[in-house]
């Protein structure tokens, strides 16, 4: 019943291809973050602007990236945009994917952050001559970026494993795409796919350490 | 010299300020006292344009301060204000507290805006406190760096909106001893207070605020000694 024979060796000779994989993953992961910060930041100030088409905007990207499955939204950017004769690489299908689905999140979470902070903050400094704008960026903005720190970094774990899903749309230079590829060469699915967990695993949590590390380092108040 | 020509504002129904004229020359130290909701705080911030008004006229300087034309923050650098929430601002250290707006506001050189907030927060007694982050620091102490971080802009005239009001009570001196300092310096100041005494002691004029209304104007040994408006004389026996 039980007659698999694990070859482990295969699997581990390997390796080298894989960590070039989980380069490519977090480098997908590291630039639809920064983008995902930037276009949240963006759409927060939409949502407040008390603008009423550029408030709907950001809630209606708000509501997809959250309500619906994140394969959709990869599907989408690379399928979908395809029907419109807007091909993009698979590559950049993926990071497309992951920034719109990240920046979605996050703006919830800033929005959250920024409830937090007191209204008496913003117009101290309107008070020392700040206009609204550099009330938001020197005041406002950097407690915000404090307290939605922690969301921020599961957000970063999470389009870790999205990158996973690149897949589907023909990546095959990611640590899951060149898992998947090595598969069909040796079959040694088990243990490919057991070594590929690990390498998430070790990222994801390296990122969990490495933002507690930086959090104590950073935020001294 | 701030002048405050016959001004009105409501929030809603509720008609806050009914008709205010005052002028506060420079070098002058007017208190304002009166019950919650007699629109002495709603005045200040009126004054350097965080409230619009609904009708009357306040220049500062001759600088009509709810003009269309008026650029709000280049007059606010003229007029410091310290409300009662010490509103510190508490990612920042005490020293960058008091540089942040030296060094993007008025565009000082570094090295001029820390030697500037040195100063000011030895001024105010926390020379000892530059690399602490406010959350270590007691309400009168954190009040008292709002001052300096105030006073660091160098402003013309400077409105203080109760400020001791949210302190323990053993902390009150500090703070109240930092006023008595810069009223002392000639410094211009509008100080809407709680604090009888000190409103005593520090001003030229004191003004009494009734539901809207500047029920009374004097100089404190007149206003004190020999209340005239009824409401004064009723609001100066419950206090003592």
């Amino acid at each position: 019943m039980f007659n698999y024979t694990f070859q482990w060796k295969q699997a581990l000779a390997r390796l080298p291809q894989m960590l070039d994989g989980a380069l490519v993953t977090m480098q997908i992961a590291v630039l639809s973050m920064v983008i995902g910060i930037l276009l949240a930041i963006l759409l927060t100030m939409f949502r407040l602007s008390g603008i009423r088409v550029l408030s709907a905007v950001s809630k209606t990207w708000v509501e997809i990236a959250r309500n619906t499955p994140a394969l959709f939204q990869i599907y989408m950017a690379h399928f979908g945009l395809g029907s419109f004769g807007i091909h993009l690489s698979p590559f950049a299908s993926i990071l497309l994917g992951i920034t719109f689905n990240n920046a979605g999140y996050l703006t919830e979470n800033f929005r959250g952050a920024l409830k937090a902070i007191p209204d008496t903050q913003a117009r101290a400094a309107r008070s020392l001559g700040f206009g609204q704008g550099g009330a938001f960026r020197y005041v406002v903005l950097p407690q915000m970026l404090r307290i939605a720190f922690l969301p921020m970094t599961n957000q970063m774990v999470w389009a870790i494993l999205m990158t996973s899903l690149g897949v589907t749309v023909g990546m095959n230079t990611d640590l899951y795409g060149v898992t998947q590829g090595l598969n069909a060469l040796t079959f040694r699915t088990f243990e490919l796919f057991a070594l590929a967990a690990v390498i998430f695993y070790l990222i994801t949590k390296t990122i969990t350490l490495g933002a507690r590390l930086i959090a104590t380092r950073l935020f001294r108040y | 010299m701030i002048e405050i020509e016959n001004v009105r504002k409501s929030f809603g129904s509720l008609e806050v300020l009914k008709g205010i004229d005052l002028t506060v020359q420079k070098g002058e130290v007017v208190t304002i006292i009166g019950g919650s909701g007699s629109g002495k705080s709603t005045l200040l911030t009126c004054i350097n344009g965080l409230e619009p008004i609904d009708s009357g006229r306040i220049t500062v300087d001759g600088t009509e301060v709810h003009a269309k034309s008026t650029d709000l923050n280049k007059l606010r650098r003229k007029i410091g204000i310290v409300f009662q929430q010490f509103n510190a601002f508490p990612h920042l250290t005490v020293l960058e507290n008091v540089m942040l707006a030296q060094v993007k506001v008025l565009k000082r050189p570094k090295a001029e805006a820390e030697a500037e907030a040195v100063k000011q927060l030895n001024h105010v007694g926390l020379g000892d406190k530059l690399k602490v982050y406010p959350s270590r620091l007691s309400g009168g102490q954190q009040q008292r760096m709002a001052i300096a971080r105030a006073l660091a802009m160098s402003p013309d005239y400077m409105l203080f909106d109760e400020v001791t009001s949210a302190l323990d009570p053993q902390l009150v001196g500090e703070v109240l001893d930092t006023l008595r300092m810069l009223a002392r310096e000639g410094m211009t100041m509008i100080c809407v207070t709680h604090e009888m005494k000190f409103a005593r002691e520090v001003s030229d004029r004191v003004a009494f605020f009734h539901k809207g209304v500047m029920a009374e104007i004097a100089p404190p040994d007149q206003l004190f000694g020999a209340p005239r408006d009824p409401e004064l004389q009723k609001f100066l026996s419950a206090t003592h």
